[in-house]
């Protein structure tokens, strides 16, 4: 579902982001990255979502590889993903609902459908009677649970959280980390980005550990000779 | 189609003031430029009613018989210049020369015979009154045997055909400098009116949304603001414009407003300036996020 092959990621300013990296997420895994702030969390999924180019390496994302995607064809990248960031990034003069038919209508879809699918994922995260609430009158949590129904209304098989509970209290992270855990059960690989280690230790999910844009330690252990194959 | 237009539409509700202010922006912009038009126009009226004046009058000797004169004005009328030829005869000049000389009114009255000599008097067609022309015409003129003397007021028409080239430099300069300025107040406006809704592109292009599907809105914002601000401009250069005439008063020559067709290029550079303007700039934005 997602390869990196041996790739690194210098900025401009010549400073690196990532050196050598590789690794290989199968589809349906939910995996961790960690790591101290500036480790290089952040580059890895904006490589994922095209947002960055490797300086070096591949990155292949369903099928579409970074080293030959042409710009024009990065939104057919995104519409396999769903992303979520730390300060959910929604529309404040727009209601609930309104934002995640957004979603689906600037790809396109047929309109007739929008509605009842809008209802579907609002109801799967739990926010159905807020359907017409503005941003501002939710909670951080169901903020963020509204981006998360934004980033599955086009049922992606791919979600990207980048440190989806560092704005929560922990009733909230906890809440919205089963969510992520549940989206995950049927069946969309989750890669999310976190400083929380209490969430990390409390599961067996996969754990790769950045440092300094190295990769220091994967939970699944494989070895990275194997990886770059 | 419909939710390009959904989505202009919102943009307005959601920033009144900075829709407003951009529409203040392309109508003022393009209220000075009209203003300025007005005025050039009026001042081109003024000195083609000046160039009406160009006349060739030429002197013909005393006794020159009448047949003759007549057949030469058919020639001098075919002329491809000639607007038309008049015949002046002696007495005829004598009668105008009492009513329009009056200081000489008494003198001319005592005279035992005519000392004017009859002419023909030559306007010239629109576009031949220059000193070029002008002057081409006498010479043939004072070609012809019964010819005395060819007059057009040489130095007053080569000073007109200067002043007229000099008003038509003077004005393209100042109307490219008028439109420059307007197009670089309104390019900043829309620049910020796209700067506002940064955070909206992101979130656009993070769900998915093609750069294209991205510029529909924008494009068709910038294009009715662009109507808007066309159309305040034309209602503040007719407000402009009547005041003006209300406080010169009656005594001047006619001055005119814009014809229809003005009307509808001043609306159009109007949408085209909002409409490029906002493709520019959600372009450049695109490139640089």
């Amino acid at each position: 579902m997602i390869r990196f092959s041996h790739v690194t990621k210098i900025w401009p300013n010549g400073a690196p982001a990532l050196r050598d990296i590789s690794f290989h997420v199968p589809k349906g895994q939910f995996v961790f990255l960690t790591g101290h702030s500036g480790a290089g969390k952040s580059s890895i999924l904006s490589l994922i979502s095209a947002h960055e180019r490797p300086t070096e390496g591949d990155v292949r994302v369903a099928n579409l590889s970074l080293r030959t995607l042409r710009q024009g064809e990065v939104p057919k990248l995104r519409r396999r993903l769903g992303i979520v960031f730390q300060d959910f990034r929604l529309l404040d003069d727009r209601t609930t609902d309104e934002n995640v038919a957004f979603a689906l209508e600037v790809t396109g879809a047929p309109r007739a459908a929008i509605p009842g699918r809008v209802m579907r994922v609002l109801t799967q995260v739990g926010l159905a009677s807020k359907a017409r609430s503005y941003p501002k009158e939710l909670s951080g949590g169901e903020q963020q649970r509204v981006a998360i129904a934004r980033a599955l209304v086009n049922d992606p098989p791919i979600l990207l959280a980048d440190e989806p509970t560092g704005n929560l209290d922990e009733r909230a992270t906890r809440s919205v980390f089963q969510l992520l855990r549940d989206i995950n059960a049927s069946g969309t690989s989750v890669i999310m980005a976190t400083h929380n280690m209490e969430l990390v230790r409390g599961t067996t999910y996969r754990n790769l550990e950045l440092k300094q844009g190295q990769m220091v330690y994967d939970s699944q252990d494989e070895p990275l000779v194997e990886m770059a194959e | 189609m419909r939710l390009v237009t959904r989505e202009a539409f919102r943009a307005f509700r959601r920033a009144p003031g900075l829709s407003a202010l951009a529409v203040a922006a392309i109508g003022f912009s393009l209220f000075t430029t009209g203003l300025y038009a007005l005025v050039a126009l009026n001042f081109r009226g003024a000195l083609e009613g000046l160039a009406e004046r160009v006349e060739i009058v030429a002197f013909l000797m005393r006794g020159t018989p009448p047949e003759t004169v007549t057949l030469a004005s058919q020639d001098i009328a075919a002329f491809p210049e000639v607007l038309e030829v008049n015949y002046v005869s002696a007495e005829e000049a004598l009668k105008r020369a009492q009513q329009e000389l009056e200081e000489f009114r008494e003198a001319y009255k005592e005279l035992s015979s005519n000392p004017l000599p009859a002419s023909l008097e030559i306007r010239l067609k629109p576009a031949y009154r220059s000193a070029a022309a002008a002057r081409a015409v006498a010479d043939r003129l004072a070609g012809f045997a019964f010819v005395d003397d060819v007059r057009y007021g040489r130095e007053w028409v080569e000073r007109l055909d200067q002043l007229r080239r000099l008003a038509s430099v003077v004005q393209f300069m100042i109307g490219i400098a008028f439109a420059i300025v307007a197009m670089a107040i309104i390019g900043v406006t829309i620049r910020i009116t796209v700067l506002q809704r940064a955070g909206e592109i992101a979130i656009m292009r993070l769900v998915g949304a093609t750069n294209n599907f991205i510029r529909g809105p924008f494009v068709l914002e910038g294009a009715i603001k662009g109507v808007l601000g066309g159309l305040l401009a034309l209602v503040l250069c007719w407000a402009g414009f009547t005041l003006f005439k209300a406080a010169l008063g009656t005594d001047l020559p006619d001055l005119r407003f814009f014809r229809p067709l003005d009307l509808l290029v001043i609306l159009l550079f109007g949408t085209l300036i909002g409409l490029l303007g906002s493709l520019l700039s959600v372009g450049r934005h695109l490139k640089a996020v």
